[in-house]
């Protein structure tokens, strides 16, 4: 069975599906074509279930999943959904479906999701039914950690990881509201954003209220993480609790702003980047009209440019979060979707690019499955 | 007597593509879950997990707007609308 590429778009999913030698790529889709898809995850558990986070613009979010790769899709009988309020509280409602993770290894069916606005939900039967995690949903925290002071794209929880090591150590991310980890499995939370600079918060080295952008975790070292924020690029290697700005060491010209960070998963040491212009009024495009990927093999020591064969010039895409991955491939292949609907690949770590799929509606995820 | 209840385009999916179909129920809410029933899923799409008709859904019984306690008669015409949004 080849490896798939999934594309979530504004418009509906697709799939890339390359040659055995990443030469060629062949699209096909759209399936639900007009649906918003979020986010795209096959499990590495049973590489045959997928699951897709979907809504349209009329209709309330939804999970679709699939046990046969992605040929044919099921609705989950029971959307993450928040429960039902009693009379004096807040009454909040999913409005999408932002993410998607596999549970731990130890755990097959098992699934977290992430909603806007701000939730955490999972399921325990690949999908099917989800329940909200009250030990965040409902924490006493949550307004203030989530207060709904979102983005442009509504108050995003996202990032949800899970320590290879551990099944009840997770982390998980807020768009804005931050970083936070729990070590019981979801039954409580603390914030972990020290070091981090929330420049839009009146407060310099304030507990909660970031704006991480996308978290990862090393897989082979689990205690290293890496996060591409709103206000730079940071590092933790645990049990440190304060954050590393390694976005110092970027270019000047060029900072240290952008949306999505991948891991080499081989190597701790490797981590790819694709900045973004964050000056003025926030145009969240190419800087200057020029695309390029950075790279560090160092650890955020020293970055370097790659951007053989992107445009050169007049090229003003950006790449949202959940819209760059790498392949199991060697020399590891990387993709990333732009929001003008093009899909970009490098069979070489970066290295060279060319664009392997275009016209495609906005696109808001591409991830891997083997 | 069951009522007709008129499925906009975005909702087909669930009603193997039928425009109307009939539903019982004395109000719009016991009608949506008749539905639910017959359809699973179909009314989350539509109503939240507040009870809160979704932002761009528009309930009607005839020709009058409607709120999820509006009752229905045997032979009304239940309309279930998605407001023109998106772009």
């Amino acid at each position: 069975m080849a490896a798939t590429l999934w594309i979530g778009t504004r418009k509906g999913a697709f799939a890339l599906r390359p040659d055995a030698r990443r030469r060629s790529f062949k699209l096909s889709g759209p399936q639900f074509l007009g649906h918003v898809i979020h986010h795209i995850v096959a499990d590495p558990r049973d590489p045959k279930v997928v699951l897709m986070a979907a809504k349209t613009g009329h209709l309330g979010p939804t999970v679709f999943r699939s046990t046969d790769r992605g040929k044919t899709w099921k609705e989950a009988s029971q959307p993450p959904a928040f429960r039902k309020v009693v009379d004096g509280e807040e009454a909040r409602a999913v409005q999408a479906v932002f993410w998607l993770t596999p549970g731990h290894a130890s755990e097959k069916g098992t699934w977290y999701a992430g909603s806007s606005p701000a939730g955490l939900f999972r399921s325990e039967d690949g999908g099917a039914t989800w329940e909200p995690v009250a030990g965040f949903n409902d924490n006493p925290m949550r307004p203030q950690w989530a207060p709904g002071f979102g983005t442009p794209g509504g108050e995003l929880l996202h990032s949800v990881l899970i320590d290879p090591r551990d099944a009840k150590h997770l982390y998980l991310g807020i768009s804005v509201g931050g970083i936070f980890e729990s070590a019981d499995a979801g039954r409580s939370w603390a914030p972990l954003n020290g070091g981090v600079e929330a420049n839009f918060l009146p407060t310099p080295d304030a507990e909660f209220g970031h704006d991480p952008h996308l978290i990862a975790m090393h897989p082979a070292r689990p205690d290293r993480l890496y996060h591409q924020n709103h206000c730079g690029i940071y590092r933790i290697d645990r049990p440190a609790k304060r954050w590393d700005r390694i976005g110092n060491a970027m270019p000047r010209k060029i900072g240290d702003i952008g949306f999505p960070i991948v891991l080499d998963p081989k190597d701790p040491d490797t981590a790819w980047v694709f900045p973004m212009d964050g000056s003025t009024v926030w145009p969240r495009t190419a800087i200057d009209g020029k695309p390029a990927v950075y790279v560090t093999g160092n650890a955020g020591k020293s970055w370097r440019r790659l951007d053989k064969g992107l445009p050169r010039s007049q090229a003003w895409l950006t790449v949202f979060r959940q819209a760059m991955c790498v392949d199991a491939g060697r020399p590891l292949g990387l993709y990333f979707g732009t929001t003008n609907g093009e899909v970009w690949g490098s069979t070489n770590a970066g290295e060279a690019w060319r664009c392997v799929a275009r016209h495609l509606p906005q696109i808001f995820s591409v991830t891997y499955a083997p | 007597m069951p009522c007709t209840v008129r499925i906009a385009g975005p909702l087909r999916s669930y009603t193997n593509g039928a425009a109307s179909t009939q539903a019982n129920g004395a109000t719009v809410a016991e009608i949506l879950a008749d539905l639910d029933r017959r359809f699973p899923g179909m009314r989350f799409r539509m109503i939240d997990e507040q009870d809160r008709v979704r932002q761009h859904i528009r309930l009607f019984v005839n020709t009058k707007a409607a709120t999820l306690g509006e009752q229905v008669r045997p032979g009304d015409e239940v309309h279930v609308i998605c407001a023109l949004t998106g772009g």
